[in-house]
Protein backbone atom coordinates (compact mmCIF):
# COMPACT_ATOMS: atom_id res chain seq x y z
CA UNK A 1 0.00 0.00 0.00
CA UNK A 2 2.83 2.38 -0.79
CA UNK A 3 0.74 4.65 -2.96
CA UNK A 4 -1.76 5.80 -0.35
CA UNK A 5 -3.00 9.35 -0.37
CA UNK A 6 -0.73 10.63 2.38
CA UNK A 7 -3.29 11.16 5.12
CA UNK A 8 -2.04 10.43 8.62
CA UNK A 9 -3.83 7.64 10.46
CA UNK A 10 -7.00 8.58 12.32
CA UNK A 11 -9.87 6.82 14.02
CA UNK A 12 -13.29 6.91 12.43
CA UNK A 13 -16.82 6.53 13.66
CA UNK A 14 -20.19 6.86 11.97
CA UNK A 15 -22.60 8.75 14.23
CA UNK A 16 -26.27 7.86 14.17
CA UNK A 17 -27.48 10.47 16.66
CA UNK A 18 -26.77 14.21 16.72
CA UNK A 19 -25.81 14.07 20.39
CA UNK A 20 -23.23 11.35 19.69
CA UNK A 21 -21.78 13.27 16.77
CA UNK A 22 -21.40 16.44 18.82
CA UNK A 23 -19.89 14.58 21.79
CA UNK A 24 -17.60 12.64 19.46
CA UNK A 25 -15.96 15.85 18.25
CA UNK A 26 -16.36 18.07 21.31
CA UNK A 27 -14.59 15.54 23.54
CA UNK A 28 -11.47 15.32 21.31
CA UNK A 29 -9.43 18.44 20.52
CA UNK A 30 -8.12 16.81 17.33
CA UNK A 31 -11.47 15.58 16.06
CA UNK A 32 -13.63 16.82 13.20
CA UNK A 33 -16.86 16.04 11.37
CA UNK A 34 -16.90 14.67 7.85
CA UNK A 35 -19.84 15.02 5.52
CA UNK A 36 -19.07 14.84 1.79
CA UNK A 37 -15.36 14.80 2.52
CA UNK A 38 -14.67 16.82 -0.62
CA UNK A 39 -12.78 19.55 1.21
CA UNK A 40 -11.70 17.79 4.38
CA UNK A 41 -9.88 14.97 2.61
CA UNK A 42 -7.91 17.37 0.42
CA UNK A 43 -6.86 19.39 3.46
CA UNK A 44 -5.80 16.24 5.31
CA UNK A 45 -3.87 14.90 2.31
CA UNK A 46 -1.95 18.17 2.16
CA UNK A 47 -1.48 18.28 5.95
CA UNK A 48 -3.13 21.71 5.93
CA UNK A 49 -5.33 20.12 8.62
CA UNK A 50 -4.45 17.14 10.78
CA UNK A 51 -7.10 15.21 12.69
CA UNK A 52 -6.76 12.16 14.92
CA UNK A 53 -10.48 11.38 14.93
CA UNK A 54 -13.17 11.78 12.27
CA UNK A 55 -16.91 11.59 12.96
CA UNK A 56 -19.05 10.77 9.92
CA UNK A 57 -22.35 12.67 10.05
CA UNK A 58 -23.91 11.25 6.88
CA UNK A 59 -26.19 8.84 8.75
CA UNK A 60 -27.79 11.66 10.76
CA UNK A 61 -31.38 12.52 9.82
CA UNK A 62 -30.35 15.92 8.44
CA UNK A 63 -30.78 15.49 4.68
CA UNK A 64 -34.28 16.91 4.32
CA UNK A 65 -35.26 19.83 2.11
CA UNK A 66 -38.56 21.19 3.36
CA UNK A 67 -40.36 24.10 1.70
CA UNK A 68 -43.99 24.59 2.66
CA UNK A 69 -46.00 27.28 0.86
CA UNK A 70 -45.70 30.54 2.77
CA UNK A 71 -43.06 29.25 5.17
CA UNK A 72 -39.26 29.39 5.09
CA UNK A 73 -37.18 26.79 3.29
CA UNK A 74 -35.48 24.44 5.71
CA UNK A 75 -32.47 22.68 4.32
CA UNK A 76 -30.71 20.02 6.34
CA UNK A 77 -26.94 20.20 6.78
CA UNK A 78 -26.21 16.92 5.00
CA UNK A 79 -28.52 17.59 2.05
CA UNK A 80 -26.34 17.32 -1.07
CA UNK A 81 -25.62 20.32 -3.27
CA UNK A 82 -27.19 18.50 -6.20
CA UNK A 83 -30.43 17.70 -4.40
CA UNK A 84 -30.88 21.30 -3.27
CA UNK A 85 -30.05 22.69 -6.73
CA UNK A 86 -32.53 20.34 -8.41
CA UNK A 87 -35.37 20.80 -5.93
CA UNK A 88 -38.30 22.31 -7.87
CA UNK A 89 -39.38 24.61 -5.03
CA UNK A 90 -35.82 25.85 -4.56
CA UNK A 91 -35.60 26.66 -8.25
CA UNK A 92 -38.87 28.56 -8.26
CA UNK A 93 -38.74 30.36 -4.91
CA UNK A 94 -34.96 30.81 -4.41
CA UNK A 95 -33.47 30.95 -7.92
CA UNK A 96 -30.20 32.54 -6.78
CA UNK A 97 -29.59 29.52 -4.56
CA UNK A 98 -30.11 27.00 -7.36
CA UNK A 99 -27.95 29.07 -9.73
CA UNK A 100 -25.11 29.42 -7.22
CA UNK A 101 -25.10 25.68 -6.54
CA UNK A 102 -25.26 24.68 -10.20
CA UNK A 103 -22.37 27.04 -10.89
CA UNK A 104 -20.25 25.39 -8.19
CA UNK A 105 -17.63 22.67 -8.61
CA UNK A 106 -18.52 19.70 -10.85
CA UNK A 107 -21.47 17.30 -11.08
CA UNK A 108 -19.49 14.64 -9.19
CA UNK A 109 -18.58 17.01 -6.35
CA UNK A 110 -22.17 18.28 -6.16
CA UNK A 111 -23.35 14.67 -5.76
CA UNK A 112 -21.08 14.32 -2.72
CA UNK A 113 -20.81 17.70 -1.02
CA UNK A 114 -23.26 18.84 1.64
CA UNK A 115 -24.74 22.21 2.52
CA UNK A 116 -23.09 22.33 5.95
CA UNK A 117 -19.70 21.27 4.58
CA UNK A 118 -19.94 23.82 1.81
CA UNK A 119 -20.44 26.67 4.28
CA UNK A 120 -17.40 25.46 6.24
CA UNK A 121 -15.03 24.79 3.34
CA UNK A 122 -11.66 26.50 3.79
CA UNK A 123 -10.07 29.12 1.57
CA UNK A 124 -8.37 28.13 -1.68
CA UNK A 125 -5.43 30.46 -0.89
CA UNK A 126 -2.38 28.55 -2.11
CA UNK A 127 -0.33 29.50 0.94
CA UNK A 128 -3.01 28.14 3.27
CA UNK A 129 -3.17 24.84 1.38
CA UNK A 130 0.60 24.43 1.13
CA UNK A 131 1.78 23.29 4.55
CA UNK A 132 5.34 24.17 3.51
CA UNK A 133 4.70 27.93 3.47
CA UNK A 134 3.84 30.35 6.30
CA UNK A 135 0.16 31.19 6.77
CA UNK A 136 -1.49 32.98 9.70
CA UNK A 137 -4.74 31.13 9.10
CA UNK A 138 -3.11 27.70 9.28
CA UNK A 139 -0.34 28.56 11.74
CA UNK A 140 -1.12 31.75 13.66
CA UNK A 141 1.83 34.12 13.85
CA UNK A 142 3.77 32.58 10.95
CA UNK A 143 3.00 35.42 8.53
CA UNK A 144 0.99 36.05 5.36
CA UNK A 145 3.00 35.69 2.14
CA UNK A 146 -0.05 36.68 0.08
CA UNK A 147 0.17 40.33 1.14
CA UNK A 148 3.15 40.83 -1.15
CA UNK A 149 3.16 37.54 -3.05
CA UNK A 150 0.67 35.69 -5.25
CA UNK A 151 -2.51 37.61 -4.52
CA UNK A 152 -4.55 37.61 -7.71
CA UNK A 153 -7.18 35.42 -6.00
CA UNK A 154 -7.23 37.43 -2.80
CA UNK A 155 -9.55 39.92 -1.16
CA UNK A 156 -9.78 43.65 -1.73
CA UNK A 157 -12.30 44.09 1.09
CA UNK A 158 -12.40 42.87 4.68
CA UNK A 159 -8.69 41.99 4.89
CA UNK A 160 -6.20 42.73 7.64
CA UNK A 161 -2.42 42.82 7.76
CA UNK A 162 -2.66 39.20 8.95
CA UNK A 163 -4.77 37.68 6.15
CA UNK A 164 -6.45 38.55 2.85
CA UNK A 165 -7.71 35.08 1.91
CA UNK A 166 -11.11 34.85 0.20
CA UNK A 167 -13.91 32.61 1.44
CA UNK A 168 -14.61 30.45 -1.62
CA UNK A 169 -18.24 29.32 -1.16
CA UNK A 170 -20.77 30.32 -3.82
CA UNK A 171 -23.56 28.92 -1.67
CA UNK A 172 -22.72 31.26 1.21
CA UNK A 173 -22.93 34.29 -1.08
CA UNK A 174 -26.38 33.28 -2.29
CA UNK A 175 -27.59 32.50 1.24
CA UNK A 176 -26.31 35.88 2.42
CA UNK A 177 -28.44 37.64 -0.19
CA UNK A 178 -31.39 35.55 0.98
CA UNK A 179 -31.11 36.52 4.69
CA UNK A 180 -30.52 32.88 5.67
CA UNK A 181 -29.99 31.67 9.23
CA UNK A 182 -27.59 28.92 10.27
CA UNK A 183 -28.94 26.53 12.89
CA UNK A 184 -26.33 24.74 14.96
CA UNK A 185 -26.07 22.59 18.03
CA UNK A 186 -23.10 22.18 20.34
CA UNK A 187 -22.32 20.29 23.55
CA UNK A 188 -24.21 22.85 25.60
CA UNK A 189 -25.89 25.22 23.21
CA UNK A 190 -28.31 25.33 20.35
CA UNK A 191 -28.51 28.53 18.40
CA UNK A 192 -29.60 30.36 15.30
CA UNK A 193 -27.09 32.69 13.71
CA UNK A 194 -27.98 35.03 10.85
CA UNK A 195 -25.55 34.26 8.03
CA UNK A 196 -24.45 37.89 8.08
CA UNK A 197 -23.04 37.29 11.58
CA UNK A 198 -21.79 33.76 10.97
CA UNK A 199 -18.46 34.50 9.27
CA UNK A 200 -15.79 36.54 11.06
CA UNK A 201 -13.39 39.05 9.60
CA UNK A 202 -9.78 37.85 9.84
CA UNK A 203 -8.56 40.73 12.03
CA UNK A 204 -5.79 39.39 14.25
CA UNK A 205 -7.24 35.86 14.34
CA UNK A 206 -7.61 34.66 10.75
CA UNK A 207 -7.59 31.07 12.02
CA UNK A 208 -11.07 31.70 13.40
CA UNK A 209 -13.41 31.93 10.43
CA UNK A 210 -16.87 31.65 11.93
CA UNK A 211 -18.73 31.73 15.23
CA UNK A 212 -18.94 27.95 15.69
CA UNK A 213 -17.19 26.39 18.66
CA UNK A 214 -15.25 23.14 18.46
CA UNK A 215 -17.75 20.29 18.28
CA UNK A 216 -20.65 22.50 17.25
CA UNK A 217 -22.62 20.89 14.44
CA UNK A 218 -24.54 22.76 11.74
CA UNK A 219 -27.98 21.17 11.73
CA UNK A 220 -29.33 23.10 8.77
CA UNK A 221 -30.11 26.48 7.28
CA UNK A 222 -33.39 28.33 7.17
CA UNK A 223 -34.17 30.60 4.24
CA UNK A 224 -37.15 32.97 4.07
CA UNK A 225 -39.15 32.58 0.85
CA UNK A 226 -40.10 36.17 0.11
CA UNK A 227 -41.03 38.08 -3.08
CA UNK A 228 -37.50 39.48 -2.87
CA UNK A 229 -35.99 36.00 -2.87
CA UNK A 230 -38.12 34.95 -5.82
CA UNK A 231 -36.52 37.66 -8.03
CA UNK A 232 -32.89 36.78 -7.52
CA UNK A 233 -29.92 35.95 -9.73
CA UNK A 234 -26.33 34.72 -9.36
CA UNK A 235 -23.59 35.96 -11.63
CA UNK A 236 -20.24 34.20 -11.37
CA UNK A 237 -17.19 35.52 -13.22
CA UNK A 238 -14.36 33.00 -13.54
CA UNK A 239 -11.22 32.23 -15.49
CA UNK A 240 -12.88 29.48 -17.52
CA UNK A 241 -16.49 28.91 -18.49
CA UNK A 242 -17.24 26.28 -15.86
CA UNK A 243 -15.79 24.09 -13.06
CA UNK A 244 -13.84 26.93 -11.46
CA UNK A 245 -14.03 29.11 -8.37
CA UNK A 246 -15.23 32.68 -8.70
CA UNK A 247 -12.86 35.53 -9.41
CA UNK A 248 -15.83 37.74 -8.62
CA UNK A 249 -19.41 36.67 -7.99
CA UNK A 250 -22.56 38.55 -7.08
CA UNK A 251 -25.90 37.38 -5.74
CA UNK A 252 -28.64 39.92 -6.25
CA UNK A 253 -32.30 40.02 -5.23
CA UNK A 254 -34.59 42.88 -6.23
CA UNK A 255 -38.20 43.56 -5.38
CA UNK A 256 -39.78 46.27 -7.50
CA UNK A 257 -42.87 48.33 -6.84
CA UNK A 258 -43.78 49.66 -10.24
CA UNK A 259 -40.35 50.68 -11.52
CA UNK A 260 -38.95 51.58 -8.13
CA UNK A 261 -36.80 49.38 -5.98
CA UNK A 262 -38.81 48.37 -2.95
CA UNK A 263 -36.07 46.21 -1.48
CA UNK A 264 -32.74 44.80 -2.63
CA UNK A 265 -29.89 42.55 -1.51
CA UNK A 266 -26.40 42.44 -2.94
CA UNK A 267 -23.84 39.89 -1.75
CA UNK A 268 -20.41 39.20 -3.21
CA UNK A 269 -17.89 36.41 -3.48
CA UNK A 270 -14.28 36.57 -4.61
CA UNK A 271 -13.64 40.12 -3.46
CA UNK A 272 -13.71 39.82 0.33
CA UNK A 273 -12.40 37.73 3.19
CA UNK A 274 -15.90 36.61 4.00
CA UNK A 275 -19.10 36.45 1.94
CA UNK A 276 -19.72 40.17 1.60
CA UNK A 277 -22.96 42.07 1.86
CA UNK A 278 -22.85 45.51 0.16
CA UNK A 279 -25.13 47.54 2.42
CA UNK A 280 -24.14 50.96 1.05
CA UNK A 281 -24.83 49.85 -2.52
CA UNK A 282 -28.24 48.53 -1.46
CA UNK A 283 -29.03 51.89 0.15
CA UNK A 284 -28.10 53.62 -3.09
CA UNK A 285 -30.74 51.53 -4.89
CA UNK A 286 -33.71 51.56 -2.52
CA UNK A 287 -36.53 53.79 -3.69
CA UNK A 288 -34.80 54.47 -7.02
CA UNK A 289 -35.47 53.41 -10.59
CA UNK A 290 -32.83 51.05 -11.95
CA UNK A 291 -31.50 53.39 -14.62
CA UNK A 292 -27.95 52.85 -15.83
CA UNK A 293 -26.80 55.94 -13.91
CA UNK A 294 -28.24 54.61 -10.67
CA UNK A 295 -26.65 51.19 -11.26
CA UNK A 296 -23.22 52.65 -11.91
CA UNK A 297 -23.41 54.85 -8.81
CA UNK A 298 -24.51 51.93 -6.64
CA UNK A 299 -21.74 49.72 -8.07
CA UNK A 300 -19.16 52.30 -7.01
CA UNK A 301 -20.40 51.90 -3.44
CA UNK A 302 -19.64 48.15 -3.54
CA UNK A 303 -15.88 48.73 -3.68
CA UNK A 304 -15.61 51.98 -1.75
CA UNK A 305 -12.72 51.62 0.70
CA UNK A 306 -11.24 48.62 -1.15
CA UNK A 307 -7.55 47.82 -0.64
CA UNK A 308 -6.28 46.41 -3.92
CA UNK A 309 -2.98 44.53 -4.02
CA UNK A 310 -0.46 44.14 -6.78
CA UNK A 311 -2.24 41.36 -8.70
CA UNK A 312 -5.90 41.84 -7.77
CA UNK A 313 -6.59 45.52 -8.46
CA UNK A 314 -8.71 44.46 -11.45
CA UNK A 315 -11.30 43.09 -9.03
CA UNK A 316 -12.55 46.54 -8.05
CA UNK A 317 -13.50 47.24 -11.66
CA UNK A 318 -14.77 43.71 -12.31
CA UNK A 319 -17.00 43.75 -9.23
CA UNK A 320 -18.62 46.99 -10.40
CA UNK A 321 -19.27 45.66 -13.88
CA UNK A 322 -20.70 42.44 -12.47
CA UNK A 323 -23.01 44.49 -10.23
CA UNK A 324 -24.34 46.48 -13.17
CA UNK A 325 -24.79 43.35 -15.29
CA UNK A 326 -26.70 41.36 -12.71
CA UNK A 327 -28.98 44.28 -11.86
CA UNK A 328 -29.73 44.95 -15.52
CA UNK A 329 -31.00 41.38 -15.75
CA UNK A 330 -33.33 42.04 -12.82
CA UNK A 331 -34.89 45.37 -13.83
CA UNK B 1 -37.02 9.59 22.31
CA UNK B 2 -37.62 12.57 20.04
CA UNK B 3 -35.74 15.53 21.47
CA UNK B 4 -36.66 19.09 20.62
CA UNK B 5 -33.75 21.29 19.71
CA UNK B 6 -34.07 23.98 22.32
CA UNK B 7 -33.23 27.62 21.77
CA UNK B 8 -31.57 30.14 23.96
CA UNK B 9 -29.41 33.17 23.69
CA UNK B 10 -25.76 32.33 23.49
CA UNK B 11 -22.67 34.42 23.89
CA UNK B 12 -20.43 34.20 20.88
CA UNK B 13 -16.89 35.36 20.30
CA UNK B 14 -15.71 38.94 20.70
CA UNK B 15 -18.61 39.74 22.97
CA UNK B 16 -21.15 39.73 20.16
CA UNK B 17 -24.55 38.39 21.11
CA UNK B 18 -26.78 36.43 18.80
CA UNK B 19 -30.42 36.91 19.62
CA UNK B 20 -32.31 33.68 19.27
CA UNK B 21 -35.86 33.86 18.05
CA UNK B 22 -38.61 31.54 19.18
CA UNK B 23 -39.57 29.69 16.02
CA UNK B 24 -40.78 26.15 15.53
CA UNK B 25 -38.21 23.43 15.57
CA UNK B 26 -37.29 22.07 12.18
CA UNK B 27 -35.29 18.98 12.85
CA UNK B 28 -36.54 16.43 15.27
CA UNK B 29 -33.64 14.27 16.21
CA UNK B 30 -34.04 10.78 17.57
CA UNK B 31 -31.33 10.31 20.15
CA UNK B 32 -29.91 6.95 21.09
CA UNK B 33 -29.53 6.06 24.76
CA UNK B 34 -26.16 4.34 24.41
CA UNK B 35 -22.88 6.24 24.94
CA UNK B 36 -21.26 7.45 21.73
CA UNK B 37 -19.31 4.62 20.12
CA UNK B 38 -15.54 5.00 20.15
CA UNK B 39 -13.74 5.21 16.85
CA UNK B 40 -11.47 2.72 15.23
CA UNK B 41 -8.52 3.19 12.89
CA UNK B 42 -9.50 0.16 10.82
CA UNK B 43 -12.90 -1.16 9.88
CA UNK B 44 -14.47 -4.06 8.12
CA UNK B 45 -16.03 -2.73 4.93
CA UNK B 46 -18.40 -4.44 2.52
CA UNK B 47 -18.53 -3.11 -1.02
CA UNK B 48 -20.49 -4.58 -3.88
CA UNK B 49 -18.34 -3.73 -6.88
CA UNK B 50 -19.72 -4.51 -10.33
CA UNK B 51 -22.05 -7.04 -8.73
CA UNK B 52 -19.40 -8.88 -6.70
CA UNK B 53 -19.47 -8.57 -2.91
CA UNK B 54 -16.09 -7.78 -1.35
CA UNK B 55 -15.41 -7.77 2.37
CA UNK B 56 -12.13 -6.25 3.50
CA UNK B 57 -10.52 -4.73 6.55
CA UNK B 58 -9.39 -1.24 5.57
CA UNK B 59 -7.65 1.57 7.35
CA UNK B 60 -9.98 4.50 7.99
CA UNK B 61 -7.70 6.82 6.02
CA UNK B 62 -7.94 4.79 2.80
CA UNK B 63 -9.92 6.52 0.07
CA UNK B 64 -12.42 4.57 -1.99
CA UNK B 65 -10.06 5.07 -4.94
CA UNK B 66 -7.12 3.46 -3.12
CA UNK B 67 -9.31 0.65 -1.84
CA UNK B 68 -10.49 -0.15 -5.36
CA UNK B 69 -7.04 0.02 -6.91
CA UNK B 70 -4.73 -1.26 -4.20
CA UNK B 71 -6.92 -3.61 -2.21
CA UNK B 72 -9.34 -4.98 -4.79
CA UNK B 73 -6.88 -4.77 -7.69
CA UNK B 74 -9.38 -2.90 -9.87
CA UNK B 75 -6.93 -0.57 -11.56
CA UNK B 76 -9.28 0.61 -14.31
CA UNK B 77 -10.22 3.55 -12.10
CA UNK B 78 -7.34 6.04 -12.39
CA UNK B 79 -5.65 8.37 -9.95
CA UNK B 80 -4.83 11.66 -11.65
CA UNK B 81 -4.77 14.56 -9.20
CA UNK B 82 -6.08 12.83 -6.04
CA UNK B 83 -7.70 16.23 -5.21
CA UNK B 84 -11.09 16.12 -6.96
CA UNK B 85 -9.94 18.25 -9.85
CA UNK B 86 -9.50 15.90 -12.82
CA UNK B 87 -12.28 13.30 -12.70
CA UNK B 88 -10.06 10.33 -13.64
CA UNK B 89 -11.26 8.51 -10.51
CA UNK B 90 -15.00 8.86 -11.28
CA UNK B 91 -17.11 5.85 -10.29
CA UNK B 92 -20.83 5.39 -9.76
CA UNK B 93 -21.85 4.72 -6.16
CA UNK B 94 -25.47 3.88 -5.36
CA UNK B 95 -26.52 5.45 -8.65
CA UNK B 96 -24.52 8.68 -8.34
CA UNK B 97 -21.27 9.54 -10.08
CA UNK B 98 -18.66 10.65 -7.55
CA UNK B 99 -14.94 11.26 -7.33
CA UNK B 100 -13.56 8.25 -5.51
CA UNK B 101 -10.43 10.14 -4.38
CA UNK B 102 -12.58 12.44 -2.20
CA UNK B 103 -14.37 9.81 -0.13
CA UNK B 104 -13.19 7.24 2.38
CA UNK B 105 -13.86 3.55 1.79
CA UNK B 106 -15.25 3.32 5.33
CA UNK B 107 -17.80 6.02 4.46
CA UNK B 108 -19.09 3.80 1.64
CA UNK B 109 -19.58 0.61 3.66
CA UNK B 110 -22.58 -1.28 2.24
CA UNK B 111 -22.57 0.60 -1.07
CA UNK B 112 -22.93 -0.61 -4.64
CA UNK B 113 -20.07 0.60 -6.80
CA UNK B 114 -19.78 0.49 -10.57
CA UNK B 115 -16.32 0.99 -12.05
CA UNK B 116 -15.21 0.97 -15.67
CA UNK B 117 -14.59 -2.79 -15.34
CA UNK B 118 -18.34 -3.18 -14.85
CA UNK B 119 -19.46 -1.50 -18.08
CA UNK B 120 -18.83 -4.23 -20.64
CA UNK B 121 -20.76 -7.49 -20.66
CA UNK B 122 -17.98 -9.99 -21.29
CA UNK B 123 -16.61 -9.08 -24.72
CA UNK B 124 -19.63 -6.93 -25.53
CA UNK B 125 -18.67 -3.33 -24.92
CA UNK B 126 -21.09 -0.86 -23.35
CA UNK B 127 -22.63 1.44 -26.02
CA UNK B 128 -20.73 4.35 -24.46
CA UNK B 129 -17.43 2.47 -24.90
CA UNK B 130 -18.34 1.72 -28.54
CA UNK B 131 -19.15 5.36 -29.12
CA UNK B 132 -15.81 6.49 -27.62
CA UNK B 133 -13.96 4.20 -30.03
CA UNK B 134 -16.14 5.31 -32.94
CA UNK B 135 -15.49 9.02 -32.30
CA UNK B 136 -11.78 8.88 -31.38
CA UNK B 137 -12.68 10.15 -27.92
CA UNK B 138 -9.27 9.36 -26.41
CA UNK B 139 -5.57 9.35 -27.11
CA UNK B 140 -3.45 8.28 -24.13
CA UNK B 141 -6.55 6.90 -22.40
CA UNK B 142 -5.65 7.97 -18.89
CA UNK B 143 -8.79 10.04 -18.38
CA UNK B 144 -11.02 7.65 -20.32
CA UNK B 145 -12.37 5.39 -17.59
CA UNK B 146 -13.44 8.49 -15.64
CA UNK B 147 -14.91 10.07 -18.77
CA UNK B 148 -16.88 6.88 -19.47
CA UNK B 149 -18.31 6.65 -15.95
CA UNK B 150 -19.27 10.31 -15.98
CA UNK B 151 -20.81 9.96 -19.43
CA UNK B 152 -22.89 6.93 -18.49
CA UNK B 153 -24.19 8.77 -15.42
CA UNK B 154 -24.80 11.98 -17.38
CA UNK B 155 -27.08 10.17 -19.83
CA UNK B 156 -28.92 8.57 -16.93
CA UNK B 157 -29.37 12.02 -15.33
CA UNK B 158 -30.89 13.38 -18.55
CA UNK B 159 -28.19 15.94 -19.29
CA UNK B 160 -27.38 14.94 -22.88
CA UNK B 161 -29.88 17.30 -24.53
CA UNK B 162 -27.35 19.27 -26.60
CA UNK B 163 -23.61 19.49 -27.20
CA UNK B 164 -23.53 22.54 -24.94
CA UNK B 165 -25.32 20.72 -22.14
CA UNK B 166 -22.99 17.71 -22.49
CA UNK B 167 -19.94 19.98 -22.24
CA UNK B 168 -21.26 21.60 -19.06
CA UNK B 169 -22.16 18.31 -17.40
CA UNK B 170 -18.87 16.64 -18.43
CA UNK B 171 -16.91 19.58 -17.00
CA UNK B 172 -15.72 17.60 -13.98
CA UNK B 173 -13.61 15.40 -16.29
CA UNK B 174 -10.47 16.91 -17.74
CA UNK B 175 -8.59 15.47 -20.71
CA UNK B 176 -4.99 16.52 -21.09
CA UNK B 177 -4.91 15.14 -24.63
CA UNK B 178 -7.72 17.51 -25.54
CA UNK B 179 -10.15 14.94 -26.90
CA UNK B 180 -13.16 17.02 -25.92
CA UNK B 181 -14.80 17.24 -29.38
CA UNK B 182 -14.70 13.45 -29.71
CA UNK B 183 -15.99 12.96 -26.19
CA UNK B 184 -18.94 15.31 -26.73
CA UNK B 185 -19.79 13.58 -30.01
CA UNK B 186 -19.54 10.12 -28.42
CA UNK B 187 -21.74 11.02 -25.48
CA UNK B 188 -24.28 12.59 -27.82
CA UNK B 189 -24.41 9.49 -29.99
CA UNK B 190 -24.58 7.00 -27.14
CA UNK B 191 -27.44 8.96 -25.57
CA UNK B 192 -29.66 8.56 -28.63
C1 LIG C 1 -12.45 20.38 -7.61
C2 LIG C 1 -13.33 21.18 -6.71
C3 LIG C 1 -13.95 22.32 -7.20
C4 LIG C 1 -14.77 23.09 -6.36
N1 LIG C 1 -15.40 24.20 -6.86
C5 LIG C 1 -16.22 24.92 -6.05
C6 LIG C 1 -16.92 26.06 -6.51
O1 LIG C 1 -16.82 26.44 -7.69
N2 LIG C 1 -17.71 26.73 -5.65
C7 LIG C 1 -17.86 26.34 -4.35
O2 LIG C 1 -18.61 26.98 -3.61
N3 LIG C 1 -17.20 25.27 -3.87
C8 LIG C 1 -16.40 24.56 -4.70
N4 LIG C 1 -15.73 23.47 -4.21
C9 LIG C 1 -15.77 23.20 -2.79
C10 LIG C 1 -16.90 22.28 -2.44
O3 LIG C 1 -18.13 22.93 -2.65
C11 LIG C 1 -16.71 21.88 -0.98
O4 LIG C 1 -15.59 21.04 -0.92
C12 LIG C 1 -17.90 21.15 -0.43
O5 LIG C 1 -19.06 21.93 -0.52
C13 LIG C 1 -17.66 20.76 1.01
O6 LIG C 1 -18.76 19.99 1.47
P1 LIG C 1 -18.52 18.53 2.07
O7 LIG C 1 -19.83 18.04 2.53
O8 LIG C 1 -17.77 17.68 1.13
O9 LIG C 1 -17.63 18.95 3.31
P2 LIG C 1 -16.50 18.12 4.09
O10 LIG C 1 -15.27 18.08 3.28
O11 LIG C 1 -17.06 16.85 4.59
O12 LIG C 1 -16.31 19.08 5.34
C14 LIG C 1 -15.77 20.39 5.20
C15 LIG C 1 -15.61 20.97 6.61
O13 LIG C 1 -16.88 21.21 7.19
C16 LIG C 1 -17.03 20.50 8.41
N5 LIG C 1 -18.43 20.07 8.42
C17 LIG C 1 -19.10 19.41 7.44
N6 LIG C 1 -20.39 19.33 7.74
C18 LIG C 1 -20.56 19.94 8.95
C19 LIG C 1 -21.68 20.20 9.79
N7 LIG C 1 -22.93 19.82 9.46
N8 LIG C 1 -21.49 20.85 10.96
C20 LIG C 1 -20.25 21.25 11.31
N9 LIG C 1 -19.15 21.03 10.56
C21 LIG C 1 -19.31 20.40 9.39
C22 LIG C 1 -16.02 19.39 8.36
O14 LIG C 1 -15.60 19.05 9.66
C23 LIG C 1 -14.89 20.04 7.57
O15 LIG C 1 -14.11 20.82 8.42
C24 LIG C 1 -14.94 22.68 -5.03
C25 LIG C 1 -14.33 21.54 -4.55
C26 LIG C 1 -13.52 20.79 -5.38
C27 LIG C 1 -12.88 19.56 -4.83
S1 LIG D 1 -7.99 11.59 -9.07
FE1 LIG D 1 -9.94 12.04 -8.26
S2 LIG D 1 -10.49 13.80 -9.37
FE2 LIG D 1 -8.42 13.54 -9.99
S1 LIG E 1 -7.03 10.76 -23.51
FE1 LIG E 1 -5.17 11.46 -22.62
S2 LIG E 1 -5.91 12.59 -20.92
FE2 LIG E 1 -7.71 12.19 -22.00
Amino acid sequence: MGRLSGMRPFTYVRATAVRDAVAGVADHPGATFVSGGTDLLNLMKDSAQIHEHVVDINALPLATIDIQPGGPARIGAVARMRDVAEHPAVRSTLPVLAEALLGSASPQVRNMASIGGNLLQRTRCGYFRDAGTPCNKREPGSGCPALTGENRWHAVLGGSEHCIAVHPSDLAVALLALDATVISTGPDCERRTPLNEFYLLPGQTPDRENVLNHGELIVGVEVPTTPLAARSRYLKVRDRATFEFAVVSVAAAVELRGRQVQDVRLAFGGIATRPWRAFAAEDALRGRELTDDVLVAAAAEVVRGATPREQNAFKTELAQRATVDVLRALR
Amino acid sequence: MPVEISRRTVLITAGAVTAVAAVPVTWTVIEGAAPPPAGSSTAEVTLTVNGTVHRRTVEARVTLLDALREQLGLTGTKKGCDRGECGACTVIVDGNRIKSCLTLAVMRDGSEVTTVEGLADGDDLHPMQEAFIEHDAFQCGFCTSGQLMSAVALVEEGHAGSAEEIREWMSGNLCRCGCYPGIVAAVGEASR
